[in-house]
């Protein structure tokens, strides 16, 4: 298998040019967009509209995934909403739409369906705002953690034990990376790690579709600290995650997810201070309240992300969750007066 | 562009910079270069195997390098199981892995299971230019570095010419043809053995050495490693000329440009400090001269050996300079280095220059010992040192006490009182007494009960003195119910001090499951190691910060306590039939063993004391200190090296005055006897007729349901049944009693590191004279090892056939068997080592033990047992269920004081 001897796709020189330029923006949260539609189990279904053509024993309430397929619509104008908020990139409604995690649902069938769909559907609602106001927009192949973990044991009395191998998620990974090149993804965005072995894992199913593809996509890599330890789930500083997704040789890394911005901040410098790679940042609107809510406004999310920008931390900014499309209008707004941050020089050097 | 640096990962990240000039990759996971670590491996001691991969980090190891190339293992297996335990242990898995192996299905098993950055060792062009590639591209797409041997199509490199185009070669498919960033790539062009009479190998350290410097001057960016032991291959049992030839090699590689290797970093001379002599001759030898006076390298540097063999390392000389500074900086000076050549002299000149002799004690010495405790605090000094601080403490006090006794200025103000005992049945006191030393250097009065001290004695005192905390001390096993007993004796009483806990055998989860519950009243808190003691202690006198502190103890046992709970009850054990069914089983049917030299009881007299020094394994001694690493690599370890040198300097001069001057006079007695298994238990006979049982050697069986194929072990799965001869054999040796009366003279003179001291080599002694005799068991008395030849040092591993269990340790917890192997060796009459009422052999440096002879015998643990094995041990020993309950406490899988939960059901 050789890895970097496929010629990139356009879209990569593209990005780089306009990441000179400017601070780009991410979207924000699918799941705070789909959950505000209050949809019930027949919506999830498609019932009276886009019926899924997949049959399943399981419930499909909460497989926000399965939305492409039976809610195509209301996805699109999610995705255009936030296009039109001034996102660059929007991420496809897919962070689960793998073999292993749709498991759950029983739909593992449905895994290429959603891929490629998830990667048209995002794609037509760039081209009507790009149709618009005339600015170029990409789309982020979204490839989640899965919700098995490589590197930890599920039983604390075999540590040894692992609930799913390097090969199990690359093979699943691989499925779900093919249907969103399929669909059209301008980008792969493998996003909250809070595993690297499973990031690695899905590092090397791109390196194998981009292969089978002949054409090598951008990558954004994007990890989860998840507590004030100021470590990965599984244990890594932020330092040591880059050094383990480095070989990916990613069009950015950075981190996203569990925390707020201000709590964020500090591991986003560590990694901003180390990498050679772009750095993007998209934290939650804080930290959930007592009922799962998040509770900072655009006003509160967005003077914190301006933080970053301030200091040349970042040079893509979006939110995760509980931002709507006016978080991301506000911080789109916030960070348009800033300089992108310039690649460092090694102080170890 | 910044430079490209290899940048490594496990959970912390790895940078190899230029400030770094030589990375050390730690050896000791590595089956084919630790005969231990293969054993581990090959018994699937995982737990242990995981130890040694954790001292190797805790020594300082900054990448480990991981090998499961074993003929009788399933390499992948092992390597896929290693590692994922290594994930799961934080304090291994934060340096970066070398994943080492010559099949790549097993490199590329261990790729799919780290998380971190490692590196592959190795890939080379052997199999050709294709397979290469292919496998430099997974590394690459793994994100693995890579260790690139160098090795093609026609073999592995030896000289100049070849290494240089090989690893250009490779260089060139690695970088164009692959993308492999220059960084990551690591060259091993070749380590051979100089010196070995042929003369084509003369130049294989220059031939290394230059092929380094072109491969650091020509390929930018990469890097280059070797294996430094091979070098010396020809020396092999002269340890100081090849430690002298690898420090000289490295000198000149490391110049030329060689940065990373595996090297036992202990067993290394210092370039600096080697005599000019050898050195010059290993020089010649290395880089392939014609010595100064003529002749050949190679014969030169035979005819010096000789006269190197065996020789120690040379003392520092000696800086006076600070005499001349002022008296309080002389003392100061004094007790921070432990020096008492001038103490007498300089208290005497501060006590004339003091109003009254108790200002010197609270003025300077205070003083002095403040800073002793913060730099110990801060980690910057180690326990021998402040022991020692301790010894010049006292002295300067001794000097200054006539005089106060004389203006009768009486006690001063102590920050508290602690009593101190080694509880009934034990006598094992060297750890309590270095807290003891610790505690009493921070102003801390001590009251020292010392060993076997009997409940009441304990309360008695506490109450008489008003002490402020009770410290209690213990090693062997029935030791801690004596603390449970005590702590139920102090809540009963109604006292409320603080009760601390520590010894080999304590622990945290005993501490809080078993002893924190008897004592409500007050708190027992389990204390790690001597420097832990302070800390603990001074919360508990602070008038604010005691409560608190109890409450966080408690709150935070009450969640041990409960998570062992529920581990244990997730814990499932087999019945003791499931086990018996999976016991090991030994194909018997065409053993044969020698049969031993004599049966019955031997005493083995005629000890050579410096003979049995040559056997002391030294890295528990460092342990007794808390200096934690792995002898002799901590004498030159970044953080405990200086201490680490001082207390063995120290050690090696007692050492010669117990040879010099015959403190010890040790004794043994082994015996043999023919034997053959009778289910769990061993049968001893009389003779070889085997018709008159002598006596029984009661065994306990595994219960843990085990993984896959392994074993539940009992130690008489190791002796063959009736019907095919077999053979145990026992001993006991003591380094004798004359330890205790030379320790208490060094106290008496306020030397409590030198009867710390005396106490740490007489337990050495007794280890020393076991593993010795164990030798000449094997070699002679019983003969079924004559042709081993292992140096002393390589005994510490345990590579030979055959294991020497001990009663009361894990592979039989039973204390009581003590009992048996004693009168079978009429042991008191011939050793005169007692055993207390808690199985505790008097004096406290003895060792005792069964010989078992099998090849595949080895050391296991039998851990917690179930009812049914301890009613059916009972019955089959004539004891009765309490009794065995009671020695086995520590061990019982269910609580004996509730019903059975099978019966009640």
């Amino acid at each position: 298998m050789r890895a970097f001897n496929i010629p990139p796709t356009d879209t990569e020189a593209a990005l780089k040019r306009a990441a000179r330029e400017r601070i780009l923006i991410l979207d924000g949260a699918m799941g705070t967009q789909i959950q505000s539609l209050g949809l019930d189990e027949d919506a999830f279904l498609g019932h009276g509209g886009h019926s899924c053509a997949y049959h399943s024993d399981h419930p499909q309430k909460g497989n926000n995934d399965l939305l492409i397929l039976t809610q195509p619509d209301e996805i699109e104008r999610i995705h255009y909403d936030f296009a039109m908020a001034g996102a660059d990139i929007v991420e496809t409604n897919t962070f689960s739409s793998t073999t292993i995690a749709q498991a759950d649902y029983a739909m593992e069938e449905a895994v290429h369906d959603l891929n490629a769909q998830g990667a048209r559907i995002a794609r037509r609602a760039m081209d009507r705002a790009t149709a618009e106001d005339g600015k170029p927009r990409w789309v982020a192949g979204a490839v989640g953690p899965t919700n098995r973990t490589a590197s930890i044991s599920p039983d604390v009395n075999d540590p040894g034990y692992r609930a799913v191998t390097f090969d199990d998620l690359r093979r699943a990974y691989g499925q779900q990376i093919r249907g969103l090149i399929a669909g059209g993804a301008d980008l792969i965005l493998i996003e909250t790690i809070f595993d690297t072995l499973n990031a690695k894992a899905a590092i090397f199913a791109c390196f194998e579709a981009f292969a089978e593809h002949g054409k090598r996509l951008p990558v954004m890599i994007s990890g989860t600290i998840t507590d004030a330890s100021g470590r990965t789930l599984s244990g890594q500083t932020p330092t040591a995650f880059w050094h383990s997704v480095r070989h990916a040789r990613p069009f950015t890394v950075g981190l996203n997810c569990a925390l707020g911005a201000n709590a964020m901040r500090p591991h986003l410098k560590e990694l901003s201070d180390v990498a050679d790679a772009l750095i993007c940042a998209y934290p939650n609107a804080g930290l959930p309240n007592a009922f799962g809510e998040y509770d900072e406004g655009p006003d509160d999310t967005a003077p914190q992300v301006e933080q970053f920008a301030r200091e040349g931390l970042v040079n893509v900014v979006g939110g995760c969750c509980g931002t709507t499309p006016d978080h991301i209008r506000a911080i789109a707004e916030a960070v348009a007066k800033y300089e992108p941050r310039k690649l460092p020089s090694y102080t170890d050097a | 562009m910044p430079e490209p640096l290899l940048r490594l990962s496990g959970l912390e990240p790895f940078v190899l910079t230029k400030d770094i000039p030589f990375v050390n990759v730690g050896e000791r996971t590595n089956v084919t270069g630790s005969a231990k670590f293969r054993k581990l491996i090959t018994n699937r001691d995982y737990a242990t195997a995981l130890d040694v991969a954790r001292d190797q980090v805790e020594n300082g190891a900054q990448i480990i390098d991981v090998n499961m190339d074993e003929g009788l293992i399933d390499s992948k297996q092992a390597m896929i199981e290693f590692l994922n335990l290594i994930a799961a242990e934080p304090d291994i898995a934060r340096v970066p892995i070398m994943i080492d192996s010559s099949k790549w299905e097993v490199i590329e098993a261990g790729l799919q299971c780290v998380q971190g950055k490692p590196v592959v060792n190795s890939i080379s062009l052997k199999e050709g230019e294709e397979a290469f590639i292919e496998q430099a591209s997974l590394c690459l797409a793994y994100g693995a570095a890579v260790v690139v041997m160098a090795f093609d199509e026609d073999g592995q490199a030896d000289t100049f010419a070849r290494k240089t185009e090989i690893c250009a070669r490779a260089y060139k498919v690695l970088t164009e043809t692959v993308g492999f960033p220059p960084e990551d790539i690591i060259f091993d062009p070749n380590i051979f053995a100089v010196a070995t009479g042929i003369e084509e190998h003369d130049n294989y350290g220059v031939d290394f050495i230059e092929a380094a410097r072109w491969i650091r001057q020509n390929l930018p960016h990469c890097h280059v490693s070797g294996g430094v032991s091979n070098l010396s291959f020809s020396f092999r049992g002269n340890e100081p000329v090849r430690e002298a030839m690898h420090a000289v090699f490295l000198y000149h590689a490391i110049h030329a440009g060689m940065d990373m290797g595996i090297v036992n970093a202990g067993q290394l001379a210092v370039y600096d400090q080697i005599d000019p002599d050898l050195r010059e001759a290993c020089e010649d030898v290395v880089l392939n001269r014609t010595p100064a006076n003529g002749g050949s390298p190679t014969e030169n540097l035979l005819d010096l050996a000789e006269r190197f063999k065996g020789a120690g390392r040379e003392e520092k000389k000696r800086d006076l300079k600070w005499r001349e500074w002022p008296v309080e900086k002389r003392l100061e000076h004094a007790l921070v280095n432990g020096i008492t050549e001038f103490v007498d002299e300089d208290t005497e000149a501060a006590r004339l220059a003091a109003d009254k002799p108790l200002d010197v004690i609270e003025g300077p010495l205070m003083a002095g010992m403040n800073v002793v405790g913060d730099l110990f605090g801060a980690g910057k000094m180690f326990l021998p040192q402040v022991v020692k601080s301790a010894r010049v403490m006292k002295q300067a006090v001794a000097v200054l006490l006539p005089y106060m006794e004389a203006e009768k200025e009486g006690g001063r103000d102590t920050a508290g009182t602690i009593l101190m005992a080694t509880v009934k049945g034990d006598v094992h006191d060297i750890g309590k007494n270095i807290v003891g030393v610790v505690l009493a250097c921070n102003n801390y009065e001590i009251i020292d009960l010392g060993v076997m001290v009997p409940p009441q004695k304990i309360l008695e005192v506490a109450r008489e003195r008003k002490v402020d905390i009770i410290g209690l001390s213990g090693l062997i096993t029935p030791s801690l119910d004596e603390m449970v007993h005590l702590a139920s004796e102090l809540e009963r009483e109604g006292f409320d001090l603080p009760l601390l806990i520590g010894g080999a055998t304590t622990s945290k989860v005993h501490t809080a499951v078993k002893i924190s519950p008897r004592y409500a009243r007050s708190q027992a808190i389990y204390v790690t190691d001597a420097s832990r003691a302070v800390g603990v202690v001074s919360s508990l006198l602070s008038k604010t910060q005691k409560q608190p502190y109890i409450d966080d103890i408690r709150s935070e046992y009450a969640e041990v306590a409960e998570r062992h709970e529920r581990s244990e009850r997730a814990k499932e054990r087999l019945p003791l039939a499931k086990a018996r069914a999976n016991a090991k089983k030994i194909d018997w049917t065409d053993y044969k063993v020698e049969t031993p030299s004599f049966f019955g009881p031997k005493v083995i007299e005629n000890w050579d004391l410096a003979e049995i020094a040559r056997y002391i394994d030294w890295t528990p001694f460092f342990r007794t200190w808390e200096l934690k690493g792995v002898y002799p690599r901590i004498l030159e370890d970044e953080k405990y090296g200086e201490a680490a040198r001082g207390l063995f300097a120290d050690a090696q001069a007692m050492l010669q005055r117990i040879i010099g001057e015959d403190w010890f006079a040790p004794r043994a007695v082994v015996g043999f006897w023919p034997a053959n298994a009778v289910g769990d238990d061993i049968r001893l006979f009389q003779d070889e007729g085997r018709k008159d049982p002598l006596a029984t050697l009661h065994t306990l069986r595994q219960q843990h349901s085990k993984r896959k194929d392994s074993p539940n072990v009992a130690l008489s799965d190791f002796v063959a049944p009736e019907g095919t001869p077999d053979y145990v054999g026992g001993f006991v040796v003591t380094a004798g009693p004359e330890e205790i009366e030379i320790a208490e003279r060094f106290e008496q003179v306020g030397d409590d590191y030198g009867s710390i001291m005396v106490k740490a080599l007489a337990d050495r002694y007794a280890e020393a004279m076991a593993e010795m005799l164990h030798e000449r068991v094997r070699k002679d008395h019983w003969g079924y090892g004559r042709d081993e030849g292992f140096a002393p040092e390589e005994l510490i591993a345990e590579p030979y056939r055959g294991i020497r269990p001990a009663p009361g340790y894990p592979a039989q917890p039973d204390h009581t068997e003590k009992r048996t192997l004693f009168a079978l060796l009429d042991a008191e009459a011939t050793t005169g080592v007692t055993l207390t009422e808690s199985m505790a052999m008097w004096p406290g440096s003895s060792v005792s033990g069964l010989y078992i002879g099998h090849p595949e015998a080895y050391y296991f643990g039998v851990s917690n047992i179930e009812r049914d094995q301890a009613a059916d041990y009972a019955e089959r020993k004539g004891m009765t269920l309490e009794d065995v309950e009671r020695w086995l406490a520590p061990i019982l899988n269910y609580n004996p004081n509730e019903a059975s939960s099978i019966a009640a059901e």
